[in-house]
């Protein structure tokens, strides 16, 4: 589904990430680590394309295609889909509005899924303005259940919000990307979940989403390298118990061979 | 460059204060077709449709005037003056006759102006509608306007000012003077579509008192060749609150120097100016001036500015506060588009035009308080074609 390869990719002249290849397939939802500033936000504005961040080495592919040089809607009309961990306000633009411009087939019932995400109240006031984290968070997937990308980027999604809120964001996480678990329907389990799978890639530092969503893979980003790919609960509890001080040292280690 | 001393200096005598009588009619629909089509234009609904009141006065004469409800009065001043000997006392109370040139100028040569009364307690439902409008080539429409909502009532009122097409000078000056008594509420929507060259001098006071509430929503969305006002609001009585909404655009050719003083005079005042201006190639100054002269008020001022062609985008925020326990503050911004806001809806699958397009539709999409559903729906049509015609 998204393959990075050698990427280099530079903010205001000064180098952010650092040879960095990755691979999520079809239907896998890979976790990302790291501390603050090591440049897992930087990761996800690339793929999607912002302005701000340079290329300057290696390549995105997605479903195939080159989109290193792609416009940024481009690459939302092809099936990536993003989580902001801080979105703008817009004047006189309310979330409703927003989500039926993410509804581009207008298939989904906006009412409905707002309900769904205790978004109502919120709905016809400006996106964003004021929202707390928790209303950050449902708003972002309350577009993205409207959009429905293939691939979703998730940036941090459990900070900022409270107890009550992670387990709907958690619920709504796996909803669309189609791994919820729910009662058994009248076709088999693999059928479902063959025709819904998306992946995704989700930044944490804390690992905390972890508690209410799977995940397929852990990776860790120290300093703009990616250091570390395996099991993500593995990962978890190597950082709950030491910190990242354990990557600071895989990470040196390959950069003195870069 | 543009600058603030651009607007040009408008000598008076230039202007013919004449001009031939216009027969009055019975009914909206015997109207001229090309004047039904610009008071169309800025809110007038010929059909009258959910309109309990009208008055439209054209050059120096009132072509209709009607109400349809009990304790509600829509006449020319003239003939209210006539009506009521006591409404002299509520003209020329709060503006003095030299305070300028113009103000000078309507107190010697006044044709007109319409008188709005609300008995006391009576509400209206639906907005009363009026229009000024200049046919006359050269002329200057002087008008001096009365509203008075007595206790308890309240009054909604649109007004829309155009002139005929292709009028190449004309000048207008309107003195009004708004009351609103003990717990009433005017809400007062303004809607101007004046023409390249005309220029428009509005002199406005609105006095309230204990509980009541001025609402007013001014907005300029086409051409005008230059707008100066700074309507002042006293809120005299306890709890008396104030919200000003302006929705600007200056295009090439446009100077808009707009804003609205509000002095807080009593306990548990509130006071709000919202401004939104959009310069696309011609000036908007937007001036916002909060006074509060007593402990226990509340006063908030936001201006934010769009840049989308060079012009100029003044933004000129002014709070004074005289005694400790004022809570008075301020946000302004100008600028350009920010590009992370693009950004985001281009995430969201716009292209970066479209994503303009929208951002620029939100931003003078000011929430109007009580608009009739047609109207709402024009503004928004002419806010979707000003901004394709600014792009």
């Amino acid at each position: 589904m998204l393959q990075i390869e050698e990427l280099e990719v530079e903010v205001g002249g000064k180098t952010i990430l650092n040879n960095l290849n990755m691979e999520i397939p079809k239907g896998q939802t890979h976790v990302l680590f790291g501390p603050n500033g090591s440049g897992k936000t930087s990761l996800m504005m690339t793929i999607m394309g912002f302005s701000g961040y340079n290329v300057t080495h290696g390549k995105i592919t997605f479903k195939g295609e080159n989109i290193t040089e792609m416009p940024i809607n481009e690459r939302a009309r092809l099936g990536i889909g993003v989580s902001f961990q801080r979105p703008p306000t817009i004047n006189g633009l309310t979330t409703r509005n927003i989500v039926e411009i993410c509804d581009v087939d207008r298939s989904v019932n906006v009412d409905e899924l707002a309900k769904e995400l205790n978004f109502t109240d919120l709905l016809d006031r400006d996106v964003n303005r004021n929202f707390s984290g928790g209303e950050i968070k449902r708003s972002e997937l309350l577009q993205l259940m409207a959009q429905q990308p293939d691939l979703v980027l998730l940036d941090e999604p459990e900070s900022g919000v409270d107890l009550e809120s992670i387990v709907v964001i958690g619920d709504t996480i796996n909803s669309l990307l189609g791994r919820q678990i729910k009662c058994p329907q009248n076709r088999p389990h693999k059928k479902v979940i063959g025709e819904h799978a998306k992946s995704a890639l989700v930044i944490t530092h804390t690992g905390h989403i972890l508690d209410y969503i799977t995940a397929d893979k852990g990776q860790v980003l120290y300093n703009g390298v990616l250091c570390c790919s395996r099991n993500a609960r593995e990962i978890l509890k190597w950082i709950r118990e030491y910190g990242y001080e354990e990557c600071v040292r895989c990470s040196n280690e390959i950069m003195s061979w870069i | 460059m543009f600058k603030r001393d651009n607007v040009v200096d408008i000598t008076i005598e230039n202007y013919n204060v004449d001009a031939n009588d216009h027969a009055y009619v019975e009914t909206l629909s015997q109207i001229e077709p090309t004047d039904a089509k610009q008071f169309l234009d800025v809110g007038v609904d010929i059909d009258e449709h959910a309109r309990i009141g009208t008055f439209i006065q054209k050059d120096n004469s009132v072509v209709h005037c009607k109400t349809r409800m009990e304790g509600i009065e829509v006449m020319g001043i003239s003939q209210a003056r006539e009506k009521h000997p006591w409404l002299s006392d509520y003209m020329w109370k709060n503006i003095s006759p030299d305070t300028d040139k113009f103000t000078l100028q309507a107190n010697k040569n006044s044709r007109e102006g319409y008188f709005i009364h609300a008995l006391a307690g009576v509400k209206t439902k639906n907005p009363i509608q009026s229009c000024l409008y200049i046919a006359k080539e050269g002329f200057s429409q002087n008008v001096h306007n009365v509203v008075v909502a007595e206790q308890g009532s309240e009054l909604h009122i649109i007004t829309g000012c155009a002139t005929a097409p292709h009028l190449v000078s004309g000048l207008h000056i309107g003195i009004s003077e708004f009351y609103v008594k003990k717990g009433a509420k005017v809400t007062f929507t303004m809607i101007h579509d004046w023409g390249e060259k005309i220029n428009v001098r509005p002199r406005t006071v609105i006095c309230v008192e204990e509980g009541g509430t001025i609402v007013s929503n001014y907005i300029s969305l086409k051409p005008v060749g230059s707008l100066q006002m700074f309507p002042t609001t006293h809120l005299n009585g306890k709890g008396a609150v104030a919200r000003f909404n302006s929705v600007l655009v200056a295009g090439p050719g446009s100077f808009l120097d707009v804003g609205s003083r509000i002095v807080l005079n009593a306990p548990d005042t509130r006071a709000e100016i919202i401004s939104r201006g959009i310069s696309s190639g011609g000036s908007i100054i937007a001036r916002g001036d909060l006074v509060g002269k007593v402990a226990g008020i509340k006063a908030h001022l936001e201006c934010h500015g769009l840049i989308l062609n060079d012009g100029l985008m003044q933004a000129i925020p002014e709070l004074s506060g005289y005694v400790p326990g004022v809570e008075m503050s301020h946000e302004a911004a100008v600028g350009k588009i920010d590009q992370q806001e693009i950004e985001y809806l281009m995430a969201r699958g716009l292209d970066e035009e479209e994503a303009i397009s929208t951002i620029v539709r939100g931003f003078l999409n000011v929430d109007i308080e009580g608009l009739p559903t047609d109207l709402k729906k024009k503004l928004d049509e002419t806010i979707s074609e000003t901004q394709k015609e600014m792009m």
